[in-house]
């Protein structure tokens, strides 16, 4: 995001807008992989899941209220039958699309329908710039995936997909790799936080980058960052120093907010847990009355004190931090970020703190892979007998 | 951010047609759906003044119809606009 005068333009939006800037829409559950940092904890549609028609709905509600572009995610998007047909509605309604997917359908076919339309913009995920660093994460066989979607969609003439990686420890030192890799396709590298939010929250710990692959982050961003996107993701580090290029605020329920497959409505994409949950649009008269009237985004829209923060003298340029970040790793909302550059962050992380459980999880229970052994005797009965 | 070229005041001038306006209370939001790049107007004047662009022959005829008289602070903003292809010359 650019912004044509700088300013105080931030106060404005942390007063909330009347429409979203643009909004995540998760379309549904279902995955064919299981990364083991998936926000949403996806891996199983859920029977509830909106229908095309529900869809169709929230499209033109999104067209009235001029939210220029949807950010569609899942899950795997593209797995919904009706995905292509969505897609189409939307930018027939004058809102655009960017979707993030793994690369499962991202075939020739689909390649070169994405290359014919002006309006729909294509984020290939991978989390590291070699199969092994990213397939420990992802799942195996997950990077020839992607590496083939972005072969397609080259080939095809789409320019300018975006590779949207989500930093961790094992990838941080590969910040180069993953641009010579964007360059290769003609692609646009695409770096976010990695959130201790769904399945993130067991992995967290680990995976996340250390205080020295942050200040590393950050001056490679600094060197760099007019040709990479971050979505914002990175505001807490602007404490280091020089603000990075964005708007550099948490724009949860203010400026952006997730529509899940359900038709929830939260606060923000890393925030699925009731906590964050400002309505459902099939119960609440739709998105729009949502936006605007929740109780908790009209909370989020209030002034915010800052709390423990408001003394420190980074406050101004990191804000706090991301507020999802806290609360899934039991800080406190309104004290400092688990990152936070000046250190805070890592003594509060050394004190009794209470991780909230999920609430929400679409996780597979069991693994997709194929039994290929053979069974060691026959049954003695039907084993579905008694459902004939 | 690079150096911008001045703005011809003295050519038409209109919104890209790709891009979209949405009035809010401080301002606006532009979106251009070519570039997929967000931008924001600070202030109303410049809203008005944006959209009064096509309605006149040239952009100093729509500061003079708006009662601007500090030409190059608007010309600055006009700039910017165009250096990032939201604004293009009338055909």
């Amino acid at each position: 995001m650019t912004s044509t005068r700088p300013g105080r333009l931030v106060d404005q939006f942390e007063l909330g807008l009347d429409a979203p800037i643009c909004l995540t829409w998760e379309l549904t559950y279902a995955c064919n992989l299981s990364c083991v940092h998936c926000l949403s904890s996806s891996g199983r549609r859920d029977p509830r899941e909106l229908s095309t028609e529900q869809c169709k709905a929230v499209i033109d509600e999104l067209e009235a209220m001029q939210v220029f572009y949807v950010n569609i995610g899942g899950g795997e998007p593209t797995v919904r039958a009706d995905f292509w047909e969505l897609v189409d509605y939307a930018t027939q309604h004058h809102v655009g699309v960017k979707f993030s997917t793994n690369g499962v359908r991202i075939d020739e076919a689909a390649a070169a329908r994405l290359a014919a339309s002006d309006y729909v913009d294509v984020q290939i995920s991978l989390d590291g710039a070699t199969a092994e660093v990213n397939d420990a994460v992802r799942g195996g066989g997950s990077f020839a995936m992607a590496i083939r979607a972005l072969e397609n969609l080259s080939a095809a003439g789409f320019r300018d997909a975006k590779i949207s990686v989500v930093m961790t420890r094992h990838n941080v030192g590969q910040l180069d790799d993953f641009k010579a890799l964007a360059d290769t396709y003609g692609a646009t590298l695409r770096i976010t936080r990695l959130r201790p939010s769904g399945r993130g929250a067991d992995v967290w710990d680990e995976l996340h980058p250390t205080a020295a692959q942050q200040r590393d982050l950050y001056d490679w961003l600094v060197a760099h960052g007019d040709g990479v996107l971050t979505g914002d993701s990175f505001f807490h580090l602007s404490a280091y120093g020089e603000a990075l290029p964005g708007l550099n605020l948490c724009g949860a329920g203010r400026v952006v907010c997730l529509i899940d497959p359900v038709g929830d409505v939260y606060a923000c994409p890393f925030a699925i847990h009731e906590q964050f949950l400002a309505g459902n649009i099939l119960r609440d008269q739709g998105f729009a009355s949502v936006w605007r009237d929740s109780e908790l985004f009209t909370q989020l829209r209030a002034p915010q004190t800052g709390g423990a923060c408001a003394k420190c003298g980074h406050f101004d340029s990191c804000r706090g931090g991301c507020m999802a970040a806290k609360f899934f790793t039991g800080l406190p909302l309104d004290g400092p970020d688990p990152e936070c550059v000046r250190g805070y962050g890592e003594s509060a992380l050394a004190q009794q703190r209470e991780i909230p459980k999920p609430a929400v999880d679409h996780s597979r229970s069991l693994p997709l892979t194929p039994i290929t052994r053979r069974p060691k005797r026959a049954c003695d009965v039907n084993p579905v007998r008694e459902l004939l | 951010m690079s150096a911008t070229p001045p703005f011809d005041l003295d050519a038409g001038w209109r919104l890209h047609p790709q891009v979209a306006l949405r009035p809010e209370p401080f301002g606006a939001l532009l979106y251009h759906f070519g570039t997929r790049k967000l931008s924001f107007l600070k202030d109303r004047t410049v809203v008005g003044l944006v959209r009064a662009l096509p309605a006149h022959p040239n952009a100093r005829a729509a500061l003079q119809a708006a009662g601007l008289d500090d030409t190059g602070r608007y010309a600055t903003a006009l700039a910017t606009l165009a250096a990032s292809q939201m604004l293009v010359r009338a055909s």
